[in-house]
């Protein structure tokens, strides 16, 4: 087992009764990396996290965290790791330092460490001067770095996120994710799960899940790369009467309508000209036609569907 | 009817003695016929309180509020016959089935028996949920229960539909339905204000308000707000990434910087200069480049820009 592996799974599963909440995922993760690990609701991903933390034992397969084995070494795991909920786990009676000083008496921060290294996430969590104050009168993002701080006041290898930024406004969660970004620099690993889309873009390897099962496992951008085809945002007068004339072209492979703009797919590039030929030919007028790369929603929508068919087919045979 | 939703001034306290900060300071808002409009912003921007205040549910502190030109605080009852408003906390009753929800919607907004088993008929298929009128709504996914809640919110056919964050929380397949239900109802002709604490969704409006902090910072078009921005933006991808993070900070023309992933999207204030320079600095330090082109400006970017200037005017 290498060295270099933050986390390693191998055909990682978990049944409960007759159900099976996660059903054969590997992957491996580079030390330093952050992973994100995206699904709807139910899709498996807290059970996975609890396996690989060490609280659930799996049911088949094997997982290696920090180099041990969740099913025998789970203390030793849980010294190395950090975690950190989406309902931040602060105690609102006590006051900003009040809460870190409980956390690294919890993990057992030594006496003489403790001082420099609260003073040390304070000022990375921005909380300079605010240490005497309730963690109750804070601001959310305030309350979410306090908890990233809490999460690692133990100096841990690993840290995982469990949606960590939802409904943070994107300036304070750019500073989170510059964290973030700041402790991977320092070789920490991170896993976080999240279900919205434009949290994933942070990551840089995402394993997508659905339905107990790892669907898609790569970095954002050869995700987006790899889609089938391309994607033009097509904004026109009228697009419902462009979304009906554009539907039943042969070269066109999809058309979503995407609030007040339609999202067009074809196989080439060069079908830009035919389709802005084909609405203007129509009498609708065209304000811009723009390649874009799809999202990471798209393309977790279009293998979910993908998914979709061939358990129908499965089920026919 | 020039605008469906018009607001002067609109201000609200919630605390009397105006020492707190105000929820809304003079709010300007006209929302045109047929309109997709789109109010972002991050939680406690004002949105909740903005729709509250349009949906007759709160009185503002000062200034007005019109819609179809009546007026929220005199005549409420007018307005709730023209207008569908969905919250963003579960407005259903958990112990009543789906069909039994539309039914005791239909009554409260007096839809006359006679039209309410085709409306419910027509909305149930709309929201694809006419295989599941028995179920009880505290049993429905996430996605399902916003679906219904939609559903109940267009049951007295308004022309004007207010909805507060409908895709918070729900998940990416459940997200793009309910899109697509909106993008049906924009179609039929209803004027359409929805809020959203996210940066792609406001993409997909035909007009935008970026609410912080109770005031309005800016209106457009998404396209026309892009433009207006006085940067461009450079998207980079390169490793290793310390070498990229370096470069970044030290070549000259690069206003500032975030990371997505892997990628840096740097705000400069000419690319045709700052591209050529960045390729040099990178290649001489050994990284190895993967993506370096202009890249489009999206909201999120005007979003961070203008936060970050009312910021520093503190």
């Amino acid at each position: 087992m290498s060295n270099e592996k933050a986390i390693e799974a191998i055909q990682l599963t978990k049944k409960f009764g007759d159900f099976t909440a996660v059903n054969q995922v590997s992957f491996e993760i580079p030390k330093g990396e952050i992973f994100g690990l995206l699904g709807p609701n139910g899709a498996g991903k807290t059970t996975t996290i609890r396996m690989l933390c060490g609280i659930l034992e799996p049911t088949a397969g094997e997982a290696h965290v920090m180099g041990y084995d969740v099913a025998k070494h789970s203390e030793e795991i849980k010294q190395r790791i950090g975690y950190m909920s989406q309902k931040f786990s602060l105690y609102d009676d006590l006051t900003v330092y009040e809460n870190l000083d409980f956390y690294a008496n919890l993990y057992g921060v030594p006496r003489e460490k403790l001082k420099p290294r609260l003073a040390e996430l304070i000022e990375m969590a921005g909380l300079r001067g605010h240490e005497k104050q309730l963690s109750s009168g804070l601001s959310g993002a305030w309350r979410q770095r306090l908890a990233l701080a809490c999460a690692i006041v133990h100096e841990p290898p690993m840290l995982f996120l469990d949606e960590p930024t939802a409904g943070v406004d994107p300036v304070s969660r750019r500073e989170f994710w510059e964290m973030i970004y700041q402790l991977a620099g320092q070789g920490v690993s991170v896993l976080a799960t999240t279900h919205y889309m434009d949290e994933a873009e942070f990551c840089n390897v995402i394993g997508m899940m659905y339905r107990s099962r790892l669907i898609a496992l790569s970095d954002p951008d050869s995700l987006r790369e790899g889609a089938i085809g391309v994607l033009f945002e097509v904004d026109c007068q009228e697009p419902s009467h462009a979304e009906l004339v554009l539907k039943d072209l042969p070269f066109v492979l999809d058309v979503a309508a995407h609030g007040v703009l339609l999202h067009v797919q074809v196989a080439s590039e060069k079908q830009k000209a035919e389709l802005e030929q084909t609405l203007q030919s129509s009498g609708i007028i065209v304000e811009r036609i723009e390649r874009v790369l799809p999202s990471l929603e798209d393309i977790f929508v279009s293998l979910v569907d993908q998914e979709n068919r061939q358990q129908i087919r499965a089920d026919k045979d | 009817m020039e605008e469906v939703i018009k607001t002067q001034q609109l201000t609200k306290y919630y605390s009397k003695t105006k020492e707190a900060e105000p929820a809304l300071v003079g709010v300007d808002l006209i929302v045109k016929p047929g309109e997709l409009y789109g109010l972002v912003g991050p939680d406690g921007a004002g949105k909740t309180t903005l729709l509250r205040i349009l949906a007759t549910v709160m009185e503002p502190t000062s200034g007005s509020a019109h819609l179809a030109e009546l007026n929220v605080s005199k005549q409420p009852e007018k307005i709730r016959a023209r207008l569908g408003y969905m919250p963003q906390a579960f407005s259903l009753y958990p112990d009543l089935s789906v069909m039994e929800n539309l039914r005791f919607f239909a009554d409260i907004n007096g839809v006359p028996r006679k039209r309410q088993k085709t409306r419910i008929d027509e909305l149930l298929d709309f929201a694809r949920l006419t295989d599941f009128t028995k179920r009880r709504s505290e049993n429905l996914s996430g996605g399902m229960r916003k679906k219904l809640a939609l559903a109940c919110a267009l049951i007295h056919e308004p022309e004007i539909l207010l909805l507060d964050e409908p895709t918070t929380g729900v998940d990416p397949v459940s997200r793009r339905e309910l899109w697509q239900l909106l993008t049906k109802v924009i179609h039929q002709g209803v004027t359409v204000l929805v809020s959203t604490p996210y940066m792609d969704e406001a993409e997909r409006c035909k007009t935008v308000s970026i609410l912080y902090r109770g005031r309005i910072l800016i209106t457009g078009s998404p396209n026309e707000l892009e433009k207006q921005m006085p940067f461009r933006i450079v998207e980079v991808k390169a490793r290793p990434r310390r070498i990229l993070r370096e470069v970044a900070d030290q070549t000259e023309g690069v206003l500032s910087w975030r990371a997505v992933g892997d990628r840096l999207r740097l705000s400069v204030s000419d690319s045709s200069q700052v591209l050529p320079n960045l390729e040099e600095s990178l290649k001489r330090e050994g990284a190895n480049i993967s993506i370096l082109r202009e890249a489009r400006i999206v909201m999120e970017d005007v979003f961070i820009h203008l936060v970050e200037k009312q910021e520093a005017q503190g």
